[in-house]
């Protein structure tokens, strides 16, 4: 993605960012994504390094990509109830979820 | 604005790391990356610096061969879990080819890149990523310092100081009184205090039950007040006390021959005494250069790389990120996006949009947990929660709900030990 481009997704992130408080952001306010390996990193804290969970906590490493969103998306409705994933989930943006899932399922298969 | 211009870019790395990263891609030499602190941040960030990109050259120093985490630390005191069981080494970081140097730190040359160690080592380095925690502001109590802390302990760095404390609650009769001090703002983890009492009041509930338990506070709120004192309500009503600042709470003087903690108008005298000082970032960071007049270290959010010298990194609880608290937790997240830039930069690719998370359980029972969780994502104030996601778990949950969160907060110790040493 050269300058230019990056320069117009941002503008056109920008227009999307209506309500920024001083003391939060939007989930969408990020004008570039983090790499899908730093944000999925971020996962490993509570699941376990590459989601291999010591057990207790789900296991993330042996689900397939479309496991891991369809988990994500329903944990960020609310429709699968929890007693912390729901207030994590909503915490990103589809596109990120998409990406981590790809990522976490595709360096697990190797 | 949210994303970094490549003239940001350039301004992060300056014109020397850009120079730096064209000449170590010319030639075969390894980039050298040195982390000193084998805690939730530096273990961290050896093993990520590693996983972002295997070819640097990462070593690892660390004065001690093990390290104790704070996080479940007060689980012992509890009589709930053994120090041995929350004690780590370094084996994983050297099994990923990290280079581990059992040795302390006496100094940072920072003009040459260089880390210099009391066994005489001259450790030289690229970037440095130091995670060197906190140390305590002695000089703003009087009747506390480091000798007076072995008798009565702080217990604010895991390992003897707990065992400490522990062996004094064994050892003290039924219908004694434990005192707690906790710190001013900001100290490393804000709700561990108020999960100390009740994992001390878990214990006396169950050992000692005639015994009580004040906190003497230098605030007047705290990290998961509603959520501690509806826990405290069900299970401590008789056993736990909470004096606020405004209510004479603050602590003024220690005398430790009398075990006494002296507030403005009332000498408190207990049996086993918990004196919790103000802090500041380590001492380390201080002979560094990296400090502010506050005490701590100011970064840039999007590298953790000092404001102050270049090529370093500060991340965990001795650096300033905004809205991040000091946590373990915290400081395990920063440590991937220190890392993940410090491969970037080395690689002469910018760096990525920073994204972190905490997550902080603390227990009431060995059965009821609370938490609050957050996912921060950097804007130009700095780490800022995303709106409309993270905060406390809900209050006037039933038992069900606190007991998986008191499961989750054991699942979640097993497997962040196992992402930083495992």
């Amino acid at each position: 993605m050269g300058l230019k481009t990056t320069l117009k997704v941002c503008l056109g992130t920008a227009f999307t960012v209506f309500a920024i408080s001083a003391t939060s952001v939007s989930a969408h306010a990020e004008g570039k994504m983090a790499s899908p390996q730093l944000l999925v990193s971020n996962c490993f804290n509570c699941h376990g390094y590459m989601g291999d969970s010591a057990g207790v906590i789900d296991e993330l490493s042996s689900l397939p990509e479309r496991r891991i969103v369809k988990k994500m998306v329903d944990f960020k409705s609310g429709e699968k109830p929890s007693t912390i994933m729901s207030r994590i989930a909503k915490g990103y943006s589809d596109s990120e979820i998409e990406a981590m899932a790809k990522y976490l399922a595709a360096a697990n298969a190797k | 604005m949210f994303t970094t211009s490549r003239r940001d870019f350039l301004r992060i790395t300056g014109a020397a790391g850009a120079l730096s990263a064209l000449s170590l891609s010319g030639c075969q030499s390894k980039a050298r990356v040195v982390v000193i602190g084998g805690g939730f941040g530096g273990a961290t960030a050896a093993k990520y610096v590693k996983w972002f990109d295997p070819s640097i050259d990462v070593t690892l120093i660390d004065a001690s061969k093990t390290y104790t985490t704070c996080p479940f630390s007060n689980l012992v005191l509890g009589g709930i879990r053994s120090l041995a069981s929350i004690t780590h080494n370094f084996d994983a970081q050297a099994g990923r080819g990290v280079n581990v140097v059992n040795d302390m730190v006496t100094g940072v040359d920072t003009a040459k890149q260089i880390v210099m160690t009391k066994g005489g080592a001259k450790i030289p380095y690229d970037r440095l990523i130091m995670s060197p925690g906190i140390d305590f502001k002695y000089d703003t109590i009087e009747g506390y310092d480091a000798t007076v802390a072995e008798a009565i302990p702080h217990a604010w760095k895991a390992g003897t100081q707990t065992a400490i404390l522990r062996q004094q609650l064994e050892a003290m009769p039924d219908g004694g009184t434990v005192i707690i001090a906790p710190p001013p703002n900001p100290f490393r983890c804000p709700p561990g205090p108020y999960e100390r009492a009740s994992m001390i009041a878990y214990y006396l509930k169950m050992a000692k039950p005639k015994s009580k338990l004040l906190i003497l506070d230098s605030k007047d709120k705290f990290s998961k007040q509603g959520l501690f004192q509806e826990g405290w309500a069900l299970h401590y009503k008789d056993i736990i006390e909470w004096v606020p600042a405004s209510k004479d709470g603050k602590v003024r003087r220690v005398d430790a021959a009398s075990k006494t903690f002296h507030t403005e108008f009332t000498a408190h005298k207990g049996d086993v005494l918990n004196y919790i000082p103000a802090q500041k970032a380590a001492d380390i960071a201080f002979k560094a250069g990296l400090t502010n007049q506050l005490g701590w270290c100011p970064v840039h959010f999007q590298t953790f790389e000092s404001t102050l010298v270049k090529n370093v990194h500060v991340i965990g609880d001795a650096s300033i990120a905004t809205k991040m608290p000091k946590s373990g937790n915290a400081a395990n997240t920063q440590a991937k996006v220190c890392a993940a830039a410090v491969a970037d930069l080395l690689n002469g690719r910018e760096p990525g949009t920073p994204t972190t998370t905490n997550t902080c359980y603390s227990l009431i029972t060995k059965d009821y947990g609370i938490s609050v969780t957050a996912v921060y994502k950097q804007s130009d104030k700095g780490y800022m929660p995303v709106a409309g996601a993270g905060g406390l778990s809900p209050k006037g949950e039933g038992p069900e709900f606190r007991q998986l969160e008191a499961k989750y907060a054991r699942g979640w110790y097993a497997n962040i030990a196992q992402d930083i040493w495992g």
